[in-house]
């Protein structure tokens, strides 16, 4: 294991007990991800990529099979032990935003940090959470709660917190799934600048104009991986913007 | 974005419970729902309010029959002349002439015993100032300010050379200043006791009524020689008041006396009975703290109800707060983390209930208090009691639904709906 990658499976497998039939969720998944990689994992409902995900994300551990994060051996850590890398290592992006209600953007940003193993001053947690909004272009938001923000605003409010404790993997499930094509790709655009400033990103979704915005891809199906490529054609959210609102005017002119 | 690797950590040791953060979340969730955290709380401010008002109140009731035995002299013996039995027929307490200023004086040789005072009692109109009054002269011997912890306001207390010279001298209660003497100072006139003249020498601090409720002020007191020479003709008292050296040896004064008079009466059965004040009390006090046990088990029901509201109130919250247990995991809460979370919520909901509920019963105790011009006692031990009881009630009641949001799986939390 000399590579330096954020993420290394190797033959890893999951598989549910449930009732009397055996389900073979993820069949021997081997893969390698490099630091600053944009990967896009797709496949249908029933390919094992949410499971597969749920095990990157060290929410879920693997029936056989080495999973390395950052050097660190997490295939066999307890829950406790996976709480602690989730909170160290890992930033989530869910598809519902997932933000606590009636808690300003700031706090919902600071809550992670509650929970490091090394406890934040709450000024620093402030001035970092407040760093991290800025990152995502939501300084000026702060002190607004979650129902006051568009789906876009609360999509970048979650970015945010995902970044805040400077984490070696950004995990994004389906991070545009509740968005518009605009909002899309603005969400996309920030995940590029996030990605050209060397961080991690693995992103699952089952759009393929979405994974388009990504560097690789990696298709799914049966629990075993089918395609393993660099994006061609890589889409820039910057230029797409540009393009849909033009095409917004032409419409309007018409 | 600084590099990940250099923020990262090898190896995961173990690491204490973030008390403190657990804190600040769980008071946030509380102020993010004012209104239900305070009707989750009444059931805790009834509770503890209705311990700390009742328990207010009756040791208030308790300490004002307290203060008054006190005043009758805590170790304080009376020993009564018995029951007389002639032909068959039992004539029932106080009806026999057994007991003598002798035995008084015998009493008084005893051990232990700091003070005796024969008692001799009789109701007699008295005269003076062209005025007249029903009252109760009594004849005592010196001894029996001090027995009754009765200080004389003016003047002095006769001694014992009045007593041996039957002397017609005479210390008077309020009652009986304020009826025969208005607006005079009664010390050195003269009051007339079956057309005897009787100077009077003191004049005592006026005590009240009595637990019972008759005038304790309404009073004459003589020497026992003189009343029971001059006034009335007898050779026997009514009763003999006697003080031990302290309440401990009371049961010992007690046995003593008993033995001593059986002694000297040589009577088939005891013709006496001697009684003490610590008697009295007990039974006065023992039926005002079974109304606060009565009390105080009442509220105990309610705190438990406020309990039950609580942990009601905490499981539909987690319940509720499903997802939000999911993403507190996913960025990285252990179930302890969130164990104490919602622990604390629980117990910061009694605790302050509580709080409001000791501040509730006080100011309504007080309010009860000056109403009934009763003395209000403020409890501070079941003060301490209820901050304790209600924190423990927050930590029983929230802790199974705590315990239930701490086995929550990430993964089905996050998917909640």
């Amino acid at each position: 294991m000399s590579s330096n990658a954020v993420i290394q499976l190797v033959d890893l497998h999951k598989v549910y007990h449930t009732g009397e039939v055996d389900v073979h969720a993820v069949r021997g998944v081997s893969l390698e991800i490099q630091p600053g990689q944009f990967i896009a994992i797709m496949g249908s409902s029933g390919s094992g990529k949410s499971t597969l995900m749920n095990m990157i994300g060290c929410l879920d551990r693997p029936t056989s099979g080495e999973y390395q994060l950052d050097g660190v051996n997490v295939s066999a850590l307890d829950r406790d032990a996976l709480a602690e890398i989730r909170n160290a290592k890992i930033g989530f992006v869910f598809q519902g935003f997932n933000l606590l209600s009636r808690t300003s953007a700031l706090e919902n940003v600071e809550m992670p940090m509650l929970y490091n193993h090394r406890r934040v001053h709450s000024e620093e947690q402030r001035e970092r959470a407040r760093q991290s909004l800025e990152i995502v272009g939501l300084a000026e938001r702060a002190d607004h709660h979650p129902n006051q923000l568009s789906g876009g605003q609360q999509q970048r409010v979650a970015i945010a917190r995902a970044l805040v404790n400077r984490p070696s993997l950004l995990l994004a499930d389906e991070p545009t799934g509740n968005l518009d094509t605009q909002t899309s790709i603005e969400i996309m655009g920030v995940f590029q600048k996030l990605s050209d400033q060397g961080i991690t990103i693995v992103m699952v979704t089952h759009e393929l104009d979405i994974a388009r915005y990504t560097k690789r891809m990696i298709v799914l199906r049966d629990g075993k991986i089918v395609t393993n490529e660099p994006v061609r054609d890589r889409l820039n959210a910057e230029q797409e913007l540009v393009k849909l609102r033009q095409a917004q005017a032409a419409v309007k002119l018409a | 974005m600084a590099t990940p690797l250099a923020h990262a950590r090898g190896s995961v040791g173990f690491q204490p419970v973030r008390i403190i953060a657990s804190i600040r979340i769980a008071l946030r969730a509380l102020r993010r729902n004012k209104m239900r955290s305070l009707l989750t709380m009444l059931g805790i401010i009834i509770g503890v309010g209705a311990v700390i008002g009742s328990v207010s109140l009756t040791s208030g009731a308790t300490k004002e029959v307290e203060d008054q035995v006190a005043s009758l002299g805590e170790s304080i013996l009376i020993v009564f002349s018995g029951n007389y039995t002639s032909g068959g027929v039992r004539g029932g307490w106080g009806s026999a002439v057994t007991l003598t200023a002798d035995d008084a004086r015998a009493i008084s040789r005893l051990p232990d015993v700091v003070a005796v005072s024969p008692e001799v009692r009789d109701r007699e109109q008295v005269f003076a100032n062209g005025l007249n009054w029903n009252t109760e002269v009594m004849g005592e011997g010196p001894d029996y300010p001090q027995i009754r912890n009765w200080q004389v306001a003016s003047g002095s207390m006769f001694g014992d050379a009045e007593v041996r010279s039957l002397a017609k001298v005479a210390v008077v209660g309020q009652t009986v200043v304020d009826e025969l003497f208005p607006n005079e100072d009664p010390v050195g006139q003269t009051i007339r006791i079956r057309n005897l003249p009787f100077k009077i020498v003191g004049v005592l601090v006026p005590k009240g009524f009595n637990l019972f409720g008759s005038d304790q002020d309404d009073i004459v007191l003589v020497p026992y020689t003189s009343h029971m020479h001059r006034i009335t003709t007898r050779n026997f008292v009514n009763d003999i008041q006697v003080e031990a050296e302290n309440n401990q040896v009371i049961d010992k004064v007690q046995n003593e006396i008993t033995d001593l008079l059986l002694t000297r009466h040589r009577s088939p059965e005891q013709d006496f009975t001697v009684r003490n004040q610590l008697e009295l009390m007990q039974i006065v006090t023992a039926s005002s703290r079974a109304m606060g046990f009565l009390l105080a088990g009442v509220a105990a029901v309610s705190l438990a109800v406020g309990g039950i509201g609580i942990m009601n109130i905490m499981l539909v919250s987690v319940t509720e707060r499903t997802r939000e247990i999911g993403i507190r995991m996913a960025v990285g809460a252990r179930a302890a983390d969130i164990l104490i979370q919602f622990l604390i919520e629980a117990v910061t909901l009694s605790v302050i209930g509580g709080a409001i509920g000791i501040v509730a019963g006080i100011t309504f105790s007080l309010i009860v208090a000056y109403v009934k011009h009763m003395p209000d006692v403020t409890p501070i031990v079941w003060i301490v009691i209820a901050v304790v009881t209600s924190g423990f009630i927050g930590v029983v009641s929230g802790f199974y639904p705590a315990w239930k949001a701490s086995k929550l799986d990430p993964i089905d939390a996050l998917r909640y709906e």
